[in-house]
């Protein structure tokens, strides 16, 4: 009995309820307030000691700077300190299920990790002189191989940062071989299915095309009919996601390709939700020209925090010629980055530019490449497998609690819509939030706009049943609550967040984008 | 006496003379929620029916409001510009968008009177 308790502490549970308790630091026992990094500002701190400067001859003439620049004053703990308590509010994928559809939020091995921190990947310097990085060269080039290996495509640009940054080079691609051809003046318009991502209509409308929409049958594809009365000779591409938002095949794209060719058109992809099919379909076997790849999907590279994104582009053999600098090349000296126009053509290459200044996202290469071998040529086919399995698993024990707008099976999403709310008073938002109250990070919502009030879920091949199962319970708990008139649940959820519901009309009407000072201090200087 | 047509795109147009004042109807604007920016069209611009006249932005969705007719824009309702939420409060009123001058009085005629929109409307739920 000595290892008991025998100081009078209590050792029950105490008394539930007491949510509405003030506490005057406005911390919530773990859950803790935390002001902007500049209303910390104690002026004179500093985390690190710097000797003043000896007297210099500044040779800016007079464009040096002669006010403070306005940085907050704090201590290195002060930092530490603000930045892990600003992580602790954050929901990540290593915190828990992070169901958002069409983003492919996928656990980020820890393997990945490892290998993007060897010396020779993770401190080389793009400038380094390239017979020194000869090994970080060697990996662009075996990435660049297994990505055209995967996709049955003949070449592909290493270098666009981020999904939309592929699809810009890849348009870009298409719009080199029109000039090429000389018809870029008369092929202006750009076919894309409502059912495409939201990137595709802004890309091809930065490039100036003119965009027109592709009309969604009841089934939630591109409509066939409507598609092949709108080619013609004004047509530059056809932009379309496979599988597409509404997580389906797009069982004609065959079909699709083949009158996209006839018309004299190129066919652009959107490879986002290549995480579905990687291993068991070949883009360059359905005749795609070209199409990204967004490594922090499909190859487990961090979203956003842990890491920039990146999406190389794969291109047909129509479209090679024309892709941007720089790009690895191999040879009997070792590999080298070909980076300008005049070694190109000496290849016979006509690239149309280059994306960014360097080569690209390094770490992620190294990232993506390691997530291939780690799990080979049977690991990715099961990949896609489980990916599918998950989301057919998840929509078919949700269908009668929430509503599916078309039939399954799906690929590697899952989509619902708002039938199932109809006279409730609770709406897809509200639904959302509550979902936030029971510790998950919401679906997407309100995406794709095909259909009324969207849920789109995506739980990846990450998940195990145990995870999907208690998810598909929470799911049905608030289903059922919502339809048995229970709007408590969903009225001003969430409850449990360090925010509650934020006026996001007030916010997009008058959006505060610059902090300011609430007594300016320069006058006290 | 004006007259009042609609487009399945949800476009209200009035026409007074050969002016017409172009709206999003009031089920636009329930469907969209708060409405938080409005962008017009300069005045002199000239469209063709089916172009974009402006640009509607609501907490929930960015969409284009189509020119229901051909002509010469003559007029914007600037207040939008400074108080969005005009659209939600009045949106078949005083939350008009723009004016046009026809150059094709038969585009007006060919589109749904108000019977034809409710009917519309209620089929869409």
């Amino acid at each position: 009995m000595s290892g008991m308790n025998k100081q009078g502490r209590s050792t029950t549970p105490g008394e539930a309820g007491t949510a509405s308790i003030e506490t005057y630091t406005g911390n919530r026992g773990l859950r803790l307030e935390e002001p902007l990094l500049f209303e910390l500002d104690n002026p004179g701190a500093c985390g690190v000691d710097l000797d003043e400067p000896d007297a210099f001859a500044p040779r800016l003439g007079a464009l040096e700077r002669k006010t403070r620049i306005g940085l907050p004053g704090v201590s290195e703990p002060d930092v530490m300190r603000h930045y892990v308590r600003l992580s602790r509010k954050n929901y990540s994928i290593d915190a828990g299920l992070y169901p958002l559809g069409s983003c492919t939020m996928k656990h980020n091995p820890r393997l990945n990790e490892k290998m993007a921190r060897l010396p020779g990947f993770g401190d080389v310097h793009p400038l380094q002189p390239q017979k020194t990085v000869q090994g970080a060269l060697e990996l662009m080039d075996t990435l660049a191989h297994w990505l055209k290996e995967l996709t049955g495509m003949p070449a592909v640009a290493l270098s666009p940062k981020a999904g939309a940054h592929g699809e810009l080079c890849g348009m870009m691609a298409i719009r080199a071989a029109l000039v090429a051809r000389g018809e870029a003046d008369k092929r202006t318009r750009i076919l894309v299915p409502e059912s495409a991502h939201g990137t595709n209509p802004a890309t091809a409308a930065l490039l100036q095309y003119k965009v027109d929409a592709i009309p969604a049958t009841a089934e939630g594809r591109v409509d066939l009919a409507a598609f092949k009365a709108k080619l013609g000779p004004d047509v530059a591409a056809i932009m379309l996601t496979n599988p597409n938002t509404c997580g389906l095949f797009e069982r004609d794209i065959i079909e699709i390709a083949d009158a996209v060719h006839a018309a004299g058109a190129y066919f652009y992809c959107d490879g986002a939700n290549f995480n579905a099919i990687v291993g068991r379909v070949r883009p360059g076997d359905l005749g795609i020209d070209a199409m990204h790849i967004n490594l922090h999907k499909t190859f487990s590279t961090p979203h956003g925090g842990g890491g920039p994104g990146a999406g190389p582009v794969v291109l047909s053999a129509a479209l090679a010629p024309f892709a941007p600098l720089p790009y690895v090349v191999h040879g009997k000296d070792g590999f080298r980055l070909v980076e300008t126009d005049g070694e190109a053509k000496a290849d016979g290459a006509r690239p149309f530019g280059r994306m960014v200044a360097f080569h690209g996202q390094m770490g992620m290469f190294v990232r993506a490449l390691a997530y291939m071998m780690s799990h080979g040529s049977d690991g990715l086919r099961q990949v896609a497998e489980d990916a599918v399995l998950n989301a057919n698993y998840i929509l078919a024990s949700l269908k009668d609690d929430l509503s599916a707008p078309f039939e399954g099976p799906c690929m590697h999403e899952a989509l619902f819509d708002d039938r199932f709310l109809k006279g409730t008073g609770v709406e897809t938002l509200d639904f959302a939030k509550a979902m936030i109250d029971e510790g998950y990070h919401p679906m997407t919502m309100y995406f794709p706009l095909v259909v009324h009030g969207a849920l789109l879920i995506e739980p990846t091949e990450t998940e195990s049943k145990r995870t999907l199962d208690q998810f598909i319970g929470t799911l049905k708990h608030l289903a059922a609550a919502a339809k048995g008139n229970d709007k408590s649940l969903f009225t001003g959820a969430p409850h449990f967040a360090p925010r509650r519901r934020l006026d996001e009309t007030l916010a997009a009407r008058s959006p505060v984008l610059r902090w300011q000072k609430e007594t300016p201090r320069e006058a006290a200087e | 006496m004006s007259e009042i047509r609609f487009t399945d795109q949800h476009e209200w147009v009035r026409l007074d003379g050969d002016v017409a004042t172009i709206g999003i109807t009031d089920y636009a604007q329930e469907q969209l929620g708060d409405v938080v920016y409005v962008e017009l069209p300069d005045v002199g611009k000239s469209v063709a029916a089916g172009d974009e006249a402006a640009v509607v932005e609501s907490v929930k969705a960015a969409s284009e409001v189509y020119s229901p007719v051909s002509g010469e824009v003559v007029a914007v309702n600037a207040d939008l510009e400074g108080a969005p939420g005009g659209v939600n409060e009045d949106a078949m009123g005083k939350g008009w968008f723009v004016k046009v001058r026809l150059a094709d009085k038969s585009e007006f005629a060919k589109l749904m009177d108000e019977d034809a929109y409710k009917s519309f409307v209620e089929g869409l739920a």
